[in-house]
């Protein structure tokens, strides 16, 4: 590769793909991956030491559309895939990308867990309330009166709150963003990103097509008032009590993250078989 | 393996226009293409319903591009005056409305020099792929004539033009048209006045092959998917709790099953996943609930581990696999018949299970409702192989007849003495304990258990209840539903198929027949357990068979040479999704078959 | 007598920070433009993946305009690349003001939904430029921002012109009959 290009800074056109996403036109989606390609930019990793990992929906379509590595996995896996490539390659950066039925559904028992063992990965979920590519079906985050076909008159549960969830089973950064301040959301990824250990962010991101009301969310999405906390109980009052639409960090917490070291030396393979020997 | 290696199927020869044109037509096919907005889809919803007015048979086939909404799309709809579940070799009419991306079908509406194309000229030129099939052309120019009636919709004028092109009176596609409004009085005169501005361009359009009308057949019809009728034919036979995850092409059955569940007093609940799903029907049948779960291959797979618990501690549930393109994630919105081989051995350890496949949109009910009644009765898992092109697509069926086939459980009485859950019978049948039901109480287990439901590893107890598992699937008289056979019963070929291709391998063994080229037909319905004898007696004086399906690996004929000895060589065709089978190309197999 | 409420002045940037040189204040005209031309461009593509070709051209064009007003400013100001772009939260919503913002379009929008849209950001980057007019200190600012201001007013009078010329949307123009499709 000829030097001046390899010393010109990216840009976020550096990070997207040639193809075209198949989003419906207005969904907040786009957005994200424009908040993406700025984050990866800030940052300047180059494209083909990051990888995006996801799930199955609309927003798990994302890796295709950035020019770093993708895996486009079954449903709700996504983070325990992600875990054994970032352990596995601890070299590369890797993000997790995926939606709310994908991430807090089916993929519920692997958010838990991937929050406890707290591996340097980057998690987002593009969160609208719903199944959109399955035509409009409750995910956890619905809220329990929204009437559908598959639960008419809604679920009456009542809806997952991710973001304590998180916090509780111990990821180190936790942040709310808006598909609708795509600037303000590079700069949640980017720091997510720099932050060690699992950092979840969760972006409200509209369904034009299923949630149409959801374009309200603009109205409602505020900077949150505090800045962000260091103590986990400070963080867990905080949002279990917000409104659903504080905007920011709200937590990034110094838990070491899953040890990715490897031995410095390794031994030759016959070593080992010093053990059987008579 | 002998397999038919097949030609990709060409054009049929041009015929006379004007004699193909003249009089009746044994079937019309039909195709509305369109994008964003255009409507095709509600057209050929409509087009459908006023033909089964009409007094004709027909089915509905859709397909689109990747968008949720504005992408292109095609209703590929075939009428016809005996029941119709096949698509044709050909289409007879393509009517697009415009072209956007409408190429993106070229080999799911084949067209040939006999076709008519219409399409609106200022939408630009037809397509090459489609022209170049040597069809005509008709301009009509949709938009203006919509322009033209203030507040209407494009797809009306359409729907006029293809529904008078087809020979459907204009009563009948008024009616179809009034039934179906839902909205405001005014806009209705709008649409009914461009539906009849299509009507009357339609005239202007010669040489396309027109259905004659009939008198309407006596008796009761319906207008329905595969998907809506399995659902029905699951509350028919008894199920009144379902847990749901949803999954293309599986959605619609588990949401026409919500409120209708609910009306009849039973419950669906939508799970966080598959292996919540089928851990929840499993928990609700031992409760003495019979219970069902609806999903595609990747749910099927997470299943696995469920369905084997429902095997060892003997509850009976139904598992709907709706098959779509695979393996993995796949072609979620496509059919494959590639769930086969999974359907029948894809368990850990010896797990004896019930696999049956509908033949058709009409037989997802019964072969539903029998499923059930087979669960219920047998006190097992049994999967129901759907697929996508039955379970989305809609047909015109005579009302399926009522059948005394609810599942009925075989019950522990109350103080039973010495009771024992899993007790070895004769049929290998236990009586099942409903909880509630005092002085037999017991704890069903997935590890190997002695007849009174304790854990053990012994041998003795692990060869008995393995038996007894076995013995209960192949001991039962599964009756003549478990293969429909037809054909020449003289003939010594036989060609045996199951699913969505059963219709397409009908007509092609019609046409072969026409010709003079005789074979017997099996389409089975009971792929699992196998039924030696009642094969045999379908084969007999059979000297080889030809096994057709859709798939790549050739699933079901290496399924059958595995479980059955069948006569002389047997021969494959096979080929994967998306594409269906078509008469023809079967009809093409079985002759090189014939005539190696 | 009760105490006197002191009443903050609104910021006249809504609450972003103003420029203090011409240089910050050229920079941020620019990012106006590049992301206002970025945004018509991703809008384009959607348009077109849902076959509305004639949206998607119109959004191309306007595209197009906004990478000439880009380049014009890039040359008034003698810069060969882009310069970095603006601190945290110079604007006053979420986005810059000539941006469009991602969920005001549809799939079956017409092109005078899309001439709406640009008339729309048009007049709320004259407005912006307008306020920092009446509420900068710095002479060379307040120059370029009557300058700017004056070509936004001449844009949306274009653009209002382009729309005398446009078919209007009818009623019914979101009305798509088919249902939404499965995927995955």
């Amino acid at each position: 590769m000829n030097d001046a290009l390899a010393c010109a800074p990216p840009t976020p056109q550096t990070y997207k793909s040639s193809y075209k996403p198949i989003w419906c036109p207005g969904c907040g989606d786009f957005s994200v991956l424009s908040s993406v390609t700025k984050a990866l930019a800030m940052i300047a990793v180059p494209p083909e030491k990051v990888a995006v990992v996801s799930g199955i929906g609309c927003s798990s379509r994302i890796p295709a559309y950035t020019t770093c590595y993708g895996f486009h996995g079954v449903h709700g896996r996504a983070l325990a895939a992600a875990t054994g490539l970032k352990v596995a390659r601890p070299d590369l950066t890797v993000l997790v990308a995926g939606g709310d039925g994908d991430g807090y559904s089916i993929g519920g028992n692997h958010f838990l867990h991937a929050c406890r063992r707290n591996v340097d990965l980057t998690y987002v979920v593009m969160d609208n309330h719903v199944y959109g590519m399955t035509k409009g079906q409750p995910s956890p985050t619905t809220e329990p009166d929204w009437d559908s076909k598959l639960s008419p008159g809604g679920t009456g549960v009542r809806s997952f709150h991710p973001l304590v969830i998180a916090l509780a089973s111990g990821a180190n950064f936790v942040a709310r963003a808006f598909s609708g301040d795509p600037n303000g959301t590079a700069e949640i990824i980017a720091q997510a990103i720099r932050h060690p250990g699992f950092s979840f962010i969760e972006i409200l991101s509209p369904c034009v097509t299923f949630r149409p009301e959801q374009r309200d969310w603009k109205n409602r999405a505020h900077p949150a008032p505090v800045t962000a906390t260091d103590d986990p109980a400070r963080a867990a009052r905080r949002i279990m009590t917000d409104d659903g639409f504080n905007i920011g960090v709200l937590y990034a917490g110094s838990r070491p993250p899953y040890p990715l070291g490897r031995t410095k030396v390794p031994v030759a393979v016959a070593e080992l078989e010093a053990e059987f020997a008579l | 393996m002998h397999a038919i290696a097949t030609k990709s199927p060409k054009a049929a020869p041009s015929p006379d226009r004007t004699a193909a044109a003249r009089g009746a037509s044994a079937s019309l096919s039909i195709a509305l293409a369109g994008s964003g907005g255009s409507g095709v889809m509600t057209a050929g919803t409509l087009l459908l319903d006023a033909a089964a007015r009409a007094g004709f048979y027909g089915l509905m086939v859709r397909t689109s591009g990747p968008q949720i909404r504005g992408g292109e799309a095609a209703a590929l709809v075939r009428l016809a005056h005996t029941p119709v579940a096949t698509l044709d070799d050909r289409f007879d009419l393509l009517l697009a409305i415009d072209w956007q991306n409408v190429n993106r079908f070229v080999d799911e509406i084949p067209l040939s020099a006999a076709s008519v194309i219409v399409g609106d000229p200022d939408e630009g030129a037809v397509p090459d792929v489609y022209t170049a099939s040597g069809a005509r052309y008709a301009p009509q120019p949709f938009k203006k004539m919509a322009k033209a009636v203030p507040g209407c919709w494009t797809n009306m004028v359409a729907l006029g033009v293809a529904g008078a092109l087809a020979g459907l009176p204009r009563e009948a596609l008024e009616a179809a048209l009034r039934e179906s409004w839902k909205r405001a009085d005014e806009k209705l005169a709008a649409n009914l006045a461009a539906l009849r501005a299509g009507m009357d361009a339609a005239g202007g359009i010669d040489d396309v092959r027109r259905l004659s009308l009939r008198e309407a057949p006596a008796g009761k019809r319906w207008l329905v998917s595969g998907n809506e009728a399995a659902g029905y034919g699951a509350i028919r036979g008894g199920v009144r709790f379902v847990a749901a995850y949803p999954i293309t092409p599986a959605t619609e059955l588990l949401e026409w099953m919500a409120p209708a569940l609910a009306k009849v007093g039973g419950s669906l609940l939508q799970a966080e996943d598959e292996l919540a799903s089928i851990n929840m029907i499993i928990g609700a049948s031992y409760g003495g609930v019979p219970s069902l779960t609806a999903t595609a291959g990747p749910g099927l797979a997470l299943m696995t581990e469920g369905i084997g618990l429902a095997v060892s501690a003997e509850v009976p549930i139904v598992v709907v696999d709706v098959m779509r393109g695979g393996p993995s994630t796949g072609i979620p919105a496509k059919s494959e018949q590639s769930d086969v081989s999974f359907a029948v051995s894809g368990l850990p350890g010896d797990a004896p299970r019930l696999v049956v496949a509908p033949t058709s949109i009409a037989d997802c009910l019964e072969t539903t409702q029998w499923a059930v009644h087979l669960a219920e009765a047998l006190q097992a898992p049994v999967i129901v192989l759907s697929d996508q092109f039955m379970g989305q697509s809609r047909a015109v069926i005579d009302r399926p007849a009522d059948v005394e086939l609810e599942g009925r459980r075989l019950t522990a009485a109350a103080n039973t003495p010495d009771y024992k859950r899993y007790r070895n019978t004769e049929t290998g049948v236990s009586p099942m304990a409903i909880p509630g039901t005092p002085g037999v109480v017991y704890t069903a287990d997935g590890l190997e258990h002695t007849e009174a439901g304790v854990p053990s590893s012994q041998s003795r107890d692990h060869r008995l209840q393995l038996d007894k598992r076995a013995r209960k699937l192949l001991a039962y008289d599964y009756g003549e539903r478990w293969a429909d056979v037809e054909g020449d019963p003289d003939a010594d070929a036989a060609v045996i198929t199951f699913g969505s291709t059963t219709a397409a391998v009908r007509e092609a063994v019609a046409r072969v027949a026409a010709g003079g080229v005789r074979v017997r037909l099996l389409a089975l319905r009971l792929l699992a357990p196998a039924q030696p004898e009642r094969l045999a007696a379908a084969l007999a004086g059979v000297a080889r068979v030809l096994v057709v399906e859709q798939n790549h690996g050739a699933q079901l004929y290496r399924y059958l040479r595995s479980v059955y000895d069948l006569p002389g060589r047997a021969a494959s065709f096979h080929r994967p999704g998306p594409l269906p089978l078509r008469p023809g190309e079967v009809a093409e197999a079985i002759l090189a078959w014939r005539n190696p | 007598m009760s105490p006197r409420v002191r009443r903050k002045a609104p910021a006249a940037n809504g609450g972003g920070a103003m420029p203090r040189t011409l240089t910050e204040f050229m920079a941020q005209a620019l990012v106006m433009e590049v992301e206002a031309a970025q945004r018509y461009i991703d809008l384009a593509d959607a348009m077109e993946t849902h076959n509305n070709r004639e949206v998607a051209a119109l959004f191309r064009k306007m595209a197009a305009i906004e990478g000439k007003h880009a380049e014009q400013i890039m040359r008034e100001m003698g810069w060969r690349e882009t310069p970095a772009p603006p601190g945290k939260r110079v604007w006053e919503g979420f986005e810059a003001p000539e941006t469009t913002p991602v969920d005001d379009v549809h799939y079956l929008m017409t092109p005078y939904h899309a001439l709406e849209l640009a008339l729309a950001a048009e007049i709320r980057a004259e407005r912006f430029f307008a306020r920092l007019v009446e509420a900068t200190t710095v002479e060379t600012v307040r120059r370029a921002a009557r300058e700017l201001r004056a070509e936004e007013e001449e844009h949306v009078a274009l653009i209002r012109a382009w729309m005398e010329k446009v078919e209007k949307p009818g009623p019914d123009w979101a009305h798509d009959p088919d249902p939404a499709r499965y995927l995955d």
